[in-house]
């Protein structure tokens, strides 16, 4: 440590070469932040504790199947299982077809099922007693700048009423909060009584079916078995289902819609093997330059172990400097990215995970790039350096 | 002053790009073209030349160096490529599907076929529409389809692992009104059978869709009797008869979609203004060129701005490196530099010549990207849920001459940029000052 002095000024004798050098760093590990932002969104999926608990039962045919909703009757029996809650896509838009709002119609305690989602009593109660009454997600308010109370009109690509109108109206009687970034998708959503969507679309559309079904477990370690319990009950029917807990459905989902850890690996190996030429060149001129100091230090009594620790220290501090600007600019970036997003993508801001990683790989770049150069200065002989040869 | 000349050279900077980035491609060789005249033919033009061909000879001994240059514009153009190429993929992919000779009906406002529902009274209202061609037998050359989706595990996939697919139930007409598709293995389905075609897309990502093979839909077993290609989007889907289909769905008479070949392109629009007028039907009528085109918009875009947003991130990251080899090129060579102007040299050839030789290294960077963008990755297969369909489309990467020349431009002007500046301070260093340097 009482050394930095020394690095620090060694690091920036030449400042527009270290100044640029530090800006490309930094780029690369702005986009690096960005990158394992996606990353982490997409792999966290699903992944929680209260999602462990959950399992989705849906038809084993295809998901645009509908079960009956007398099953979920017999799934409540099924040993182990605390709770069972149904939900139906709805498919809602708001004032232009192609403005799609995820909306779903739920049974009552579907809301039970996810502690992590807030909704304040009041509104709760409220909504149990209006046929009409609808939960949203704290971002589509903001988006659309609803209110409580609104009423609002939403259509379905889907499905008509029994009038044949697919214009739908509801009221809004609460907002859904999500207290974990792993529930951010209920910031998105609308819930609607199913008990009201079933009563009310025209006939032959939906009669009494259900898209899919929600258990919570008693016990996180009989899932498995209660997933293989509940499918039993349908073996062979016209309904076969297929259970999996929420983490693997959503990892199911997640993977066929883009294989995101090849595509962000391929960029980042691009990117860094362009940065550890970058950032070896300039240690390299860096220490070409400085042949005469070093050896200068060496004739004052430096060691060639203690050259070598600082040339390579100057080069990790390079990086490390450079690397944690990139990623706290990243940091700073990523809520403007997803508030401009219009809620398509909701990234989760650099974690803990991420910076560790970050970190690594910057102590593990500045090792790489300061190695050679560091080498060349412990082996540098005094009386060759000073006479310049 | 100082100050004033910089904030001038960053507005032309600035109008410089703006310019170049939408100029096209005779624009730019005619600009080489008057830069090669204004070299050879005019006395600065000669001087910058030999000043060029100086820097030029002595990039051998800068080779670490200078290849910074050449490998981050490399990353960035390499990168931007196969980006642009997977958006570029995927959307002609749905782009080239379908024909403006064929329309696709809807139930009136459905965003996707899965999502519309025709009933058997409007089928028959549509076989019935004038502008539809018939075959040599006076039959209505139209085919009812149904679109739903089948589960089915994945190729190399872990045991309990299961993927959509698009499963299509076509009718009598599928054939006729989609003349590029043809049974490359094994046979069609029979009518009423549970049998399956499959498009050879989907046969690459789903496990059993060889001919012969019987695999299971929820808890039937349906047997595959072909393999068909389309080379389009339709090559990711599966097809049945559309009678079993809807019985093993449980639709009954009714459809998804309606596909309907027309006489020619022109009778479309008196086709689609006969179904929209008639008061028995409510439904949304496009061509199916139309209609594949439009599922693509929303995701072509989000993947073109993705590419661009990490393309310019790595742009900037290979702009200063190229400025920093630049800076460190110019003051090795400040002393020649200023003997050339104590001659009688102007500041013209130096800028020039330092700018030539940065973009030079660029452009070989830019080539190197691109092709090596182009050998890995055009014909990559990659597959995603697209909007719209209910199981995965797959599609190629497409490593278009448009984008390669896309990423030559971005290569040159990293090129332009990285140079101006170290050439600017070459060409306003104090002669003096210069001289006395090292």
């Amino acid at each position: 440590m009482k050394y930095f002095h020394l690095i620090w000024t060694a690091l920036f004798r030449r400042k527009t070469r270290t100044i640029l050098t530090l800006v490309s760093i930094a780029a690369a590990f702005l986009l690096f932040g960005m990158l394992d932002a996606v990353r982490t969104s997409f792999d966290q999926a699903g992944k929680s504790a209260n999602g462990a608990q959950r399992l989705q039962t849906g038809s084993k045919l295809s998901f645009i199947e509908t079960l009956p909703q007398g099953l979920g009757d017999q799934i409540a029996q099924v040993p182990g299982v605390k709770s069972v809650a149904y939900s139906n896509w709805f498919g809602g838009a708001y004032q232009d077809p192609h403005n799609q709002v995820f909306t779903f119609a739920v049974s009552d305690n579907y809301i039970d099922q996810y502690p992590e989602v807030q909704v304040s009593d009041d509104a709760r109660k409220t909504y149990l007693q209006t046929r009409t009454g609808i939960l949203v997600g704290d971002k589509l308010m903001e988006k659309y700048h609803w209110k409580v109370g609104d009423q609002i009109p939403l259509q379905s690509n889907i499905f008509p009423q029994q009038n044949g109108s697919k214009n739908w109206t509801f009221n809004i009687i609460g907002v859904l909060h999500p207290k974990e970034a792993s529930a951010g998708f209920y910031s998105q959503i609308i819930l609607m009584h199913w008990k009201y969507f079933d009563d009310s679309v025209a006939k032959g559309y939906n009669g009494g079916r259900v898209g899919w079904f929600v258990t919570r477990v008693n016990d996180v370690n009989q899932a498995d078995r209660v997933a293989k319990a509940i499918d039993a009950l349908s073996a062979n029917s016209d309904h076969e289902t297929r259970t999996q807990t929420e983490a693997a459905a959503t990892a199911s989902w997640m993977k066929q819609l883009a294989d995101i850890g090849l595509i962000v690996g391929s960029i980042m190996g691009a990117v860094f093997f362009t940065l550890l030429l970058l950032t070896g060149n300039t240690m390299m001129q860096a220490v070409r330059e400085r042949t005469s100091e070093l050896a200068v230090m060496k004739t004052l009594g430096f060691s060639d172990h203690s050259v070598l620790a600082m040339v390579l220290a100057e080069s990790v501090l390079l990086v490390l400097l450079g690397g944690v600007i990139g990623i706290a600019l990243a940091a700073v970036l990523i809520p403007g990215v997803s508030a401009n997003s219009g809620g398509m993508l909701n990234l989760p801001t650099v974690g803990a995970s991420s910076w560790m990683l970050g970190v690594g790989l910057m102590l593990a770049i500045g090792a790489v790039v300061g190695a050679i150069p560091a080498w060349r200065a412990m082996r540098l002989n005094i009386v060759d350096a000073l006479a310049g040869r | 002053m100082n100050f004033l000349f910089n904030l001038v050279v960053l507005v032309v900077l600035v109008i410089a790009l703006v310019v170049w980035v939408q100029l096209p491609w005779y624009a730019v060789l005619a600009l080489a073209v008057v830069f090669a005249a204004w070299m050879a033919l005019t006395r600065r033009g000669r001087q910058a030349a030999s000043v060029t061909g100086v820097g030029v000879s002595t990039l051998r001994q800068r080779l670490g160096s200078s290849s910074v240059v050449i490998v981050g514009i490399a990353g960035v153009v390499g990168v931007l490529v196969a980006l642009l190429a997977m958006g570029e993929g995927y959307s002609e992919t749905l782009r080239k599907t379908g024909s403006d000779d064929t329309a696709m009906v809807l139930r009136g406002g459905s965003a996707a076929e899965v999502s519309s529902v025709m009933t058997r009274d409007g089928i028959l209202v549509v076989d019935q529409a004038p502008g539809v061609a018939h075959d040599s037998q006076g039959k209505p050359i139209t085919s009812g389809e149904i679109v739903v989706a089948a589960n089915l595990p994945i190729k190399g996939g872990g045991p309990d692992e299961e993927g959509s697919v698009q499963l299509r139930g076509v009718g009598d007409g599928a054939w006729a009104v989609r003349p590029n598709l043809k049974i490359i293995a094994g046979r069609k389905f029979q009518p009423g059978m549970r049998e399956l075609v499959v498009g050879q897309g989907a046969q690459r990502q789903f496990a059993g869709l060889e001919p012969r093979h019987a695999i299971k839909l929820g808890a039937q077993t349906w047997t595959v009797v072909g393999v068909f290609a389309s080379g389009d989007a339709l090559d990711s889907e599966i097809w049945g008869d559309a009678d079993a289909v809807a019985e093993a769905y449980r639709r009954g008479s009714s459809r998804t979609s309606m596909v309907v070949k027309l006489t020619d392109a022109k009778a479309f629009d008196a086709f689609k203004a006969a179904l929209v007028g008639d008061p028995r039907l409510q439904v949304d009528v496009d061509t199916t060129l139309n209609y594949f085109s439009k599922q693509s918009e929303g995701m072509s875009k989000v993947m073109r701005v993705m590419g661009i947003t990490v393309g310019t991130i790595m742009a900037i990251g290979a702009l200063f490196g190229a400025l920093n080899t630049m800076f460190a090129a110019v003051a090795a060579r400040a002393r020649e530099i200023a003997t050339l102007r104590a001659i009688g040299f102007r500041g013209v050839p130096v800028v020039v010549a330092v700018m030539l030789e940065t973009m030079l290294l660029a452009l070989i960077g830019g080539l190197i990207g691109g092709g090596l963008a182009w050998l890995i990755f055009n014909g990559f297969t990659a597959s995603t849920l697209a909007a719209g369909t209910t199981g995965q489309l797959a599609f190629t990467f497409k490593v278009t001459p448009g984008l390669l020349w896309e990423g030559l431009k971005w290569a040159l002007a990293i090129g332009f940029v990285g140079g101006l500046f170290p050439a600017l301070r070459a060409a306003r260093l104090p002669v003096t000052t210069a001289l006395r340097e090292l």
